[in-house]
């Protein structure tokens, strides 16, 4: 192994790390915890937005730049999973209706 | 479990990216097994290849993963009656379509000892199917990568899973007005280090969200 190898290996034994820190968080004091009533309310929107985040700029973006054109097939493929999620409610429809508009345009269309 | 489907083209999806992007293939299923969070591996990857220092990229991963920090404050109701490793274990296995769909199934925690297992029962159970098909969908994924062109495209079902959940969470007016704000924080703070565009828009809109509810109490009810 070079030092490299060495590297990247640290560097996944602290993502590890990461994984666990931010998934047991709370879970590591036992001490009673009182929520104040703001953050309790803001349960109700942190994790909706927290995805929104991750998720809009893969598909509203290209290298680090807002898409300029409408001829991007995953504007259509995201409009189309949302849209069959509220029809079937179910996500894994939502993943087979999305790649069914997004694999012919993006590689019929090149889009 | 009616996620699997989508959780295994999205690790198949994920073990593909990782080794387009320059991993080895030990590497990439040392995260795999390791580190077990594919919007944190997919957001590292590029930046251990560039070489990044190694706690731009665990601030990095941090970020991506900050929502887990929120579902575990909301989990510490139903499991914080185990002892620690035992929590921590199922806080360590819990992604977000085990957030989701159990928080669905259970939207209060147990009041007796016998409800608060059976909710640990499901919840260990989902899980572990998670798990199952995730890892075992990113080595074959990981294995295939050298046969299926990055230029597919593929990795975009990852996505389209994350718009299914987030979907899912949609069930008040102001939760996607939250959404919609994130979005657009998210992408207009895209230029801001470590991704904290991604901190910066899940602030903007929580704050937003609780501002509007204070001035119109009502709207806030959850559907």
């Amino acid at each position: 192994m070079t030092g490299h190898d060495v590297w990247i290996m640290l560097v996944i034994a602290g993502l590890t790390v990461v994984t666990v820190i931010t998934r047991g968080f709370f879970f590591m004091s036992s001490k009673p915890w009182h929520l104040p009533g703001w953050a309790q309310r803001g349960l109700q929107y942190a994790p909706i937005a927290a995805l929104s985040a991750v998720i809009a700029p893969e598909v509203f973006m290209s290298q680090g730049q807002m898409i300029t054109t409408l001829l991007d097939a995953r504007l259509y493929a995201a409009f189309v999973g949302g849209g069959v999620f509220f029809w079937k409610r179910n996500v894994l429809w939502t993943i087979v209706a999305g790649m069914g508009v997004y694999l012919p345009l993006h590689l019929g269309l090149g889009w | 479990m009616p996620q699997a489907p989508g959780i295994a083209a999205w690790g198949m999806m994920t073990g593909v990216a990782m080794v387009k992007s320059g991993l080895s293939v030990f590497e990439a299923v040392a995260m795999t097994i390791f580190v077990f969070a594919g919007s944190a591996q997919l957001a590292a990857t590029p930046l251990i290849i560039a070489g990044a220092p190694i706690w731009v990229i665990l601030a990095t991963a941090f970020c991506v993963n900050l929502r887990f920090v929120v579902f575990s404050l909301h989990l510490r109701d139903y499991l914080m009656h185990l002892p620690l490793v035992q929590r921590m274990w199922h806080a360590y296995l819990t992604g977000d379509i085990t957030y989701v769909l159990f928080v669905r199934q259970y939207p209060h925690p147990g009041k007796t000892p016998e409800l608060l297992l059976e909710q640990e029962a499901w919840f260990t159970g989902n899980y572990f199917c998670n798990w199952l098909s995730w890892i075992s969908a990113s080595l074959i994924g990981i294995a295939l990568a050298n046969f299926i062109p990055t230029q597919w495209g593929l990795g975009f079902a990852g996505i389209l899973c994350l718009i299914g959940i987030q979907c899912s969470l949609a069930s008040s007016r102001l939760r996607i007005m939250a959404a919609a704000v994130a979005a657009v924080a998210a992408v207009l703070a895209f230029a801001m280090p470590l991704k904290l565009n991604i901190v910066v828009a899940i602030a903007v809109a929580v704050i937003l969200a609780l501002t509007v509810e204070k001035i119109h109490p009502r709207k806030g009810v959850a559907a």
